[in-house]
Order: structure tokens, then sequence, then C-alpha cells
């Protein structure tokens, strides 16, 4: 009797401890944009500005790079027959598929009520525009006139042509530019809020100016909000299928080839499993480190570092499901041509990248069964790189391995990359850390009015609800 | 000649969730219908308390998705099949199966774009300037206020009165807010 009284006393106190709290220290509002607002009113670091000064120095690299290649032709690149697509393409799809994490953040967890996305949802977001901006450039200079690459898109010309729209390639472009469009859109969408308190935040003028700008006059109305919490859900609710299809049109430019090795039925869903893997280790990478220069454990709690752990579970054994699943399909077909592709891809010239894959994305995420290692900042860490590192490696086999032997053994090759191929893959690494250094320092790492939002005081507990709870 | 301070609104600051939504609901019972709430984050149940209307932004949504649907079917039959019909490996020059990934992309694509204009056009926004931004208690409803406004146009509206029912309902640093 003298329990259930103290409970009624103390309402909300006395239920919190049943769920690990999804912000740290008990934060009052104006805490919270403390936090957040006063990275971009600092002076940054010179921890910052070195890295900074790495990144851009590889992104300028990349760039001239890139018009080394415009200028002189891709010739410079190792591709020849019978391995017409290498880096370029392995690059575009290991790209695209790290900026899927950032709308399946944003908009699945969003609509399954996740309420821990709000950590993390602002920098995965940031980072797909950013990864899906690296991956649009290569098929741009891979078609090698890239003067001519308006030629995608249907318009009425003078050739009096229109695009073929029974190419998977065109469904490609289409795929492509609308998630990057509305990925933008969602982004910017969930950012005016928070725009709003960073311009009230402020003091110096100009940056108060820009922050003015780009907030939209936005001043929480109540009105606002009501429009502004259905136009958020409806974009959540576009872009959830919009996720799933956009790797799987991807998928297409390979499966609806009939080349052995891409011709099969699997390859939607295992892109899209594939897509959300490297995804989220490519978040874990970034928020990793954000957490740790710009202090934000509280924020970004090892709760929030235990979840993406399981999903990289989840969908590395979904991964790893799909290696088995083609390696029985191949041999079930019994299509000789396939049966040889699949032997040839883990026991042929490029076994070892076929090997490091399946170590890096099959045997590395196994460590996540424990709970201990789930929340050890280093180990999840250090996996998160391998799983990219796998993910690259599991498209550069499936391109390459099944293009280096085709149907005429006297046209065998051994394809390797240039020095160029290599510099523009590093290049696009600097043009994607720089990009989310100058997010992480000028725009609202953490999604404000949203942790606001779900911290123990925020919403009204009808006073008599909470006795019963 | 120096204007005259015009009154605009009189606005009081609340910090509890629960008192802000009573004192909303008793304004409305009042007899007020021309007051806004200004909140860091949006607020279960607020709306209701206000008696607001669902938002129109599905309705534009979906008209923008349609119109998304329609112009990519329009779009891949009228130029591959009419315009410049083009044998390849004799598919036929349109079908509905090959149409789907760029009927679904269009279709999304104009869902998004009509959601954020709907929502911009019917929020007003943007709009780089307000009436009240020069007093510091509405800054703060960007920080950690809740600020309820009950402004002068509305019939109701009193000096005194309106300004008793606020600080009756529990807010604090009630003002009179003039242009």
């Amino acid at each position: 009797m003298e329990q259930v009284a103290s409970s009624v006393v103390a309402g909300r106190l006395d239920h919190e401890p049943l769920r690990e709290p999804l912000v740290l220290g008990h934060p009052s509002f104006h805490d919270v944009t403390e936090k957040i607002a006063s990275i971009v009113e600092r002076p940054p670091s010179w921890k910052y500005w070195l890295t900074l000064s790495i990144t851009a120095l590889a992104a300028a690299w990349g760039i001239f790079c890139i018009g080394y290649t415009i200028a002189t032709g891709i010739g410079v690149w190792g591709l020849n027959n019978p391995v017409g697509w290498g880096w370029d393409i392995t690059n575009f799809v290991w790209w695209i598929g790290i900026g899927h994490a950032g709308t399946l953040i944003s908009a699945i967890l969003h609509l399954f009520r996740q309420r821990w996305r709000t950590a993390i949802n602002r920098s995965a977001e940031a980072m797909t525009i950013f990864a899906v901006i690296c991956a649009g450039l290569f098929p741009l200079i891979h078609v090698g006139r890239i003067w001519f690459a308006y030629w995608l898109i249907p318009y009425p010309n003078q050739m009096q042509m229109w695009v073929n729209f029974r190419s998977p390639l065109i469904w490609d472009v289409f795929a492509v530019s609308t998630y990057l469009t509305v990925s933008i859109l969602f982004w910017y969408l969930g950012l005016i809020p928070d725009l709003a308190t960073v311009r009230n935040y402020v003091k110096r003028r100009l940056p108060k100016a820009i922050y003015s700008f780009f907030s939209l006059g936005w001043v929480g109305a109540a009105r606002h909000w009501r429009h502004y919490e259905i136009a958020y859900l409806i974009l959540a609710a576009i872009s959830t299928p919009l996720v799933l299809s956009v790797h799987s049109v991807v998928s297409f430019d390979f499966a609806v080839s009939i080349l052995p090795g891409w011709h099969t039925t699997i390859f939607p869903p295992y892109f899209v499993a594939g897509a959300i893997f490297s995804g989220f280790a490519m978040v874990l990478t970034l928020v990793l480190v954000a957490r740790w220069v710009l202090n934000l454990q509280d924020f970004i709690t090892l709760k929030h570092i235990d979840n993406m752990n399981r999903i990289l579970l989840a969908t590395g054994m979904m991964v790893g499901y799909a290696y088995m699943m083609e390696f029985f399909v191949a041999m079930y077909s019994g299509n000789e041509y396939e049966r040889y592709v699949f032997l040839n891809r883990a026991f042929g010239p490029y076994g070892w990248a076929y090997w490091t894959m399946v170590f890096c994305n099959v045997a590395v995420p196994q460590l996540f069964w424990s709970r201990r290692l789930r929340r050890n900042v280093i180990v999840t860490f250090i996996a998160s790189i391998l799983v990219n590192v796998g993910m690259w490696f599991e498209r550069f086999v499936i391109i390459v391995s099944s293009l280096h032997r085709d149907f005429l053994p006297a046209s065998w090759d051994y394809y390797a990359p240039t020095w160029v191929e290599v510099s523009i893959y590093v290049g696009t690494l600097g043009i994607f850390f720089t990009l989310f250094l100058l997010f992480a320092k000028y725009v609202p790492i953490i999604a404000i009015s949203e942790v606001k939002a779900i911290l123990p005081q925020a919403q009204p507990k009808h006073h008599v609800s909470v006795t019963t709870a | 000649m120096v204007a005259k301070p015009k009154p605009l609104a009189i606005m009081g600051n609340f910090k509890d969730p629960d008192a802000l939504l009573y004192a909303v609901s008793e304004i409305r019972k009042a007899g007020y219908r021309f007051f806004e709430v200004y909140t860091p984050y949006p607020i279960h149940g607020l709306e209701q308390a206000m008696g607001l209307q669902r938002s129109a932004v599905p309705y534009i949504s979906f008209a923008g998705g349609a119109l998304g649907l329609v112009t990519a079917l329009l779009l891949q039959w009228w130029t591959g099949a009419v315009d410049y019909p083009l044998n390849i490996g004799g598919k036929p020059f349109f079908a509905w199966e090959f149409s789907v990934p760029v009927n679904f992309e269009l279709t999304v694509l104009f869902t998004a774009f009509a959601t954020v204009i709907g929502f911009l056009a019917l929020c007003k926004l943007p709009r780089w300037y307000s009436d009240y931004q020069h007093d510091a208690g509405f800054r703060a409803a960007v920080d950690d206020t809740f600020v309820l406004s009950i402004e002068s146009r509305d019939p109701l509206f009193s000096l005194d009165e309106t300004r008793a029912l606020l600080e009756h309902l529990g807010a604090e640093d009630v003002r009179l807010v003039e242009a």
C-alpha cells in the first residue's frame, strides 16, 4: 500500500528506470539548445582544421584526377575488354549503399516510432546526401564523354530522339536523382525548426542573417507544427519504399542483363540488405568520431550504439544468407556457366577478394551476439570500418569476377586499377568527409527539437494517467 | 509624428506542458478564437486543445503523387510509342511492366515536392519577419518556453481581462506586446 502511494507521489520519476533513458544527464530544454547550438558558435579546434585540411586535400586530388580522366579519356583507367566496369561502378554502388542508412534511420525508424533514432538521424541524413553526391559522380565520369551526360534526361531536342525507357540504366538515373532530391527535402524539412533555434541562439550578425534566411521565419507556432508533423510523416512514408526501390533499381543494372553471376532474382533484396548493412556501418564510424570530438556522449549513448550493432548483426546475416543462396542456386540451376562463375568467384584469381568479403561481412558481425562487445566503442569502431571494407569488396567481386572470364577464354583477363582510379576513389572519400565536417560544424548535428520532444518532461502527463502506469 | 504603439497581443509563458494544455482549453472555453501557442517542439494533444482541424497537407501530397504518376505514364508512353518508336530487340514500344520503376520514382518525387510546398504554403512560409520578434519571451519559444499569445484582433480581447485570465491560468511574465 505504501509503495503504491509513493509511486503516485513520485509520478514520472518512479517508472523512469524501467527503460534506459535516451538522453543522459537529465538535461533541461535549454541545456539541449546550449549543447547543440553552441557547436555552431564556438571557433573550431586545431583538430578540426587539421582533419579538414587532410580531407580537403584528398578531395582536391580526386577532383584533379577526375579532370585528368575527362581531359584524356577513360583509357587512363585499367578497364579494357572484357572488364568494362571496375572501380568506377564498384564505387558507385558502394556509395549508394552507404547512402541508404540515412533515410532508413529517418524514415523507417520514424514510422516504427523508434525514438532512439533522434540522436543519430540528422547526421545519418546528411551522410546520405553526401554519399549519394559521391555515388553520382561515378556514372557521370564513366560514360567517358561527360559533356553529353545530359542526354540521359528525356527532353525535347533537335535530334528528335528520346531516351530508352526499357533500359535499366535510365531507371537508375530516375531512381538516384529522385533519391537525392527527396533526401535533401527530407533533411531540410527536419532542419527548419532547428535552424530557427540556432538563428535565435547565435550572436554574430552574419551567421544570424544566414540562419534567418534558411529557417524561413519559423517561429514554432502550433498551427505550423501541425502541418509540419504531418508533412514530415508523409515524407517518411514515401521515403521508406523509395529506399527499397533505389537499391533494387541499382541491382537491376546487373540482374536485368543475361550475364552469369549477375542474372539472378535474389539481387534486389540482397542489394537492399547490403546497403542497409554498409550504411549503418558508416553511420557508426561517423557518429563514434563525432561523439568523441564534440562530446556528445549524453545524446549518442551506448544504447544507440548497441541498437545499431544489432542492426549490423541482422543485416550481416541476411547478406551471408544471400551469399549462400547464390551458390546454391548456381549449383541447382544446372547451368554450367553459372556454376563456373561462382566457383571461379570463390577459388579463381579473385578468390582473395571473395574471402575478404566473407570475413568482413559474415564473420565480423558475429561479434555482436555479445552485449559487452556491442557496447564496446573501440570494437564497434573497428568492426564498422571492416564492414565497409567488406561491402566494397562485395561490389567489386560481383562486378569484376563476373566479367573477367567471359564466354571466350581467349579474352580472359585480370583487371587491376591504375593510380587514377585509386585516386578518384580516395578523392570521393575526401569529398564525403569534407562535406561531413562542414556539416558537423555549421548545421545542428543532432535534431534539437526532436530530442527535446523525447525528454521525460516534454509531453503532457495528463496528471491522472501518470499514477495508473 | 511618432506613431502611437498599437497593442498586438498579450503573451504569457509556461514551462509545464500540462499547465499549458489546461490554459489553452480554458481560453478556448472562455470564447477566445484568435490565439496561438509557440513551442520549441510539437506537443501531443495541443491541436485538440486548441480545436484545430486536421492539416490539409495530405490532400496536397496525394494530388502531387497522382500528377507524378500520370506524368510518368504519359512521358514513357508518348516518347516511346508515339513520338519516337524504336524497335529494340523486338520489345514492345510501351508496356506497363517496364514502366514501373519510373512510374514509382516520379510519383515519389512529385509527392515530396507537393508535400514540402504544401507545408510551406499552408504555414505561409517563408516569412522573414514577425510582428513579435522584438519580444524576448517570444524568441525563447524556439528554445525552452511555451508562449501562449492572445491576439488583439480577438473580439474578446481586453487589456485588463485577458491579462487577468492568463495570470489566473498560471502564465508567467504576462505582458502586452505592441507594434
